[in-house]
């Protein structure tokens, strides 16, 4: 270490003068922005989060969707590629004679656990009808129990992929174990 | 009898706003603390409390953590001393509440053909009272640490004794050259020779004696050791987070909250002192007890009110501006190791603030008119 270094008291005072420029440079800011009213200066680079969201990537991999036919039945032929290859072993199908002759095969019961899905993708990947996709935008989904951690076809149906910036455009499901109370 | 129940009032108003300035000094610091440190680092920091949507930039935080620490459980370990484990965070914070009592906020107040000095208690060795509380402060960190029957304690309380018995010894001797420089323990004495000009035959009465100017080196040292006895960053391996947790690990809610209101309030004591003995306690440049006086010959007479009033505000600015460094240092500087802290403390304060009271000694005594 150089002399100077070892002396301390130099390198604590250039230390201290980096925050503390930070310090009035972003107190300045706020001072602008709250008495001043000014739209541009920001002191921080917080994003308030439940009220104020950072723009989603369109790449991002969000809750799944079933996406639906123009009557409202689902696309999904029930092939089981996406069941097949899911890493975590996470959707469950079962299929069932789809009344139209010229499709195969319909979903009776289309079951996502979330609480093992790994999102890795792998199913929007795997699927040859583009009958599974996971962009939603929506990510806070939680449950007290595993058993609510369970999304169905139905609560996968009638979900809408996400507006411009990644914004959800549906709710969040709520599992038939947990009742919405506010 | 109504005389004496005025001086009873009296003493109650002194001792009073001494009370209420330090306490509420120390709940804000907590606010400052959050807040400061997120300024300083590009973010917000807590603004989430509010009171009918009211959240006034957070200042509700610090009486939002008041309740949590008052309902949360009172854990006392099965194994603890009992006794001791209740009693030592009351001797840590009562030590450090009463600390600030012997440092003056003010010059006498004469009102009614009384003379108040504005100080909670005054003594004639005001210095070493404070210097004594404060290390009596550590009594509770290491009864803390003993009483826990936990390992990680008894580390956190040895390690806050070490730390305090060698910050103190640089505390007390380089207080003693702001002493030899004022010739008094008094701290109303000293703060009121700071009020002089420095080397009035060079300068003229341009610049003010204050301590900061007569003993930068004691500044210096005094600082450093006085950051050290509030056992905060960077010298907080008696707490050390990351490794030991310190010698409050097994208390939970309000002891707890004493703990960390110890620590705060020590902040203040510091400040305070720092702001006393350095920087000219309630000293305002220029300020005379008739008005104020600017040296390029312009005089401004107030009258006696209005001079203490700026007195006691120019003091409470001082404690803030100090107490806002301290913060700054707290969030800039990175731990010292102990072994660093207690090179630093024996080897580099301790002869640093000995060679300083010997250096001002000489000074003085060749300054000295025969």
């Amino acid at each position: 270490m150089k002399l100077r270094q070892r002396f301390y008291l130099v390198e604590v005072l250039v230390g201290l003068g980096v925050t503390a420029a930070h310090f009035f440079a972003n107190l300045g800011r706020h001072t602008a922005r709250h008495v001043f009213r000014s739209k541009t200066a920001r002191g921080a680079v917080t994003f308030q989060y439940p009220e104020e969201r950072r723009p989603y990537s369109p790449r991002l991999r969000s809750l799944h969707r079933l996406v639906r036919r123009e009557d409202g039945s689902p696309r999904c032929v029930a092939c089981m590629m996406c069941e097949t290859v899911c890493p975590a072993h996470c959707i469950y199908i079962v299929a069932a004679e789809h009344p139209n002759p010229e499709i195969e095969k319909v979903p009776e019961r289309f079951d996502i656990d979330l609480g093992k899905c790994v999102f890795c993708g792998y199913c929007v990947e795997a699927c040859p009808e583009d009958a599974i996709r996971m962009d939603t935008g929506i990510l806070e989904f939680s449950s007290y129990s595993r058993q609510g951690m369970i999304y169905t076809k139905e609560m996968l149906l009638a979900l809408e992929p996400a507006g411009p910036a990644g914004t959800p455009r549906s709710l969040i499901p709520i599992p038939a174990d947990r009742t919405l109370e506010r | 009898m109504s005389a004496t129940l005025t001086d009873l009032g009296i003493a109650l108003g002194r001792v009073g706003f001494v009370m209420l300035f330090v306490l509420n000094m120390g709940g804000l610091l907590t606010w400052v603390e959050r807040k400061q440190s997120a300024v300083m680092q590009d973010r917000i920091g807590a603004n989430r409390a509010s009171i009918f949507g009211l959240r006034l930039f957070g200042l509700f935080h610090p009486l939002a953590d008041a309740l949590k620490m008052l309902t949360k459980e009172d854990f006392v370990p099965a194994r603890a001393d009992r006794a001791l484990f209740n009693l030592a965070p009351l001797v840590s914070v009562v030590f450090a509440l009463v600390a600030f009592a012997a440092i003056p906020f003010g010059d006498v107040l004469r009102i009614g053909g009384r003379e108040i000095p504005l100080q909670a208690v005054t003594l004639n060795a005001g210095i070493l009272y404070v210097f004594a509380m404060l290390s009596l402060g550590v009594y509770g960190v290491m009864m803390a640490g003993w009483a826990s029957a936990n390992n990680y304690a008894l580390l956190g309380g040895q390690r806050a004794a070490a730390l305090m018995i060698s910050a103190e010894v640089a505390i007390g001797a380089s207080i003693m050259g702001v002493a030899m420089v004022y010739g008094s323990l008094d701290m109303m004495e000293i703060v009121r020779g700071q009020g002089g000009p420095l080397l009035q035959q060079y300068f003229g009465d341009w610049i003010p004696k204050w301590g900061v100017l007569t003993q930068p080196l004691a500044f210096i040292l005094f600082l450093t050791a006085g950051i050290a006895s509030t056992k905060r960053i960077p010298f907080d391996f008696p707490e050390g987070e990351s490794e030991i947790i310190g010698y409050f690990v097994e208390y939970s809610g309000m002891k707890f909250g004493m703990f960390m209101m110890a620590d705060f309030v020590e902040t203040v004591v510091i400040a305070g002192m720092t702001t006393a003995l350095f920087l000219g306690g309630w000293q305002v440049p220029y300020l005379m007890a008739d008005g104020l006086h600017f040296p390029w010959g312009v005089a401004v007479p107030l009258g006696h009110v209005t001079v203490v009033v700026l007195q006691v505000l120019a003091f409470c600015l001082k404690v803030a501006v100090m107490c806002w460094f301290l913060m700054l240092i707290r969030w800039t500087l990175p731990r010292f190791r102990y072994d660093q802290a207690m090179r630093l403390g024996w080897l580099g304060l301790f002869p640093l603030s000995i060679l300083n009271v010997a250096i001002t000694g000489l000074v003085l005594l060749a300054g000295r008119t025969p």
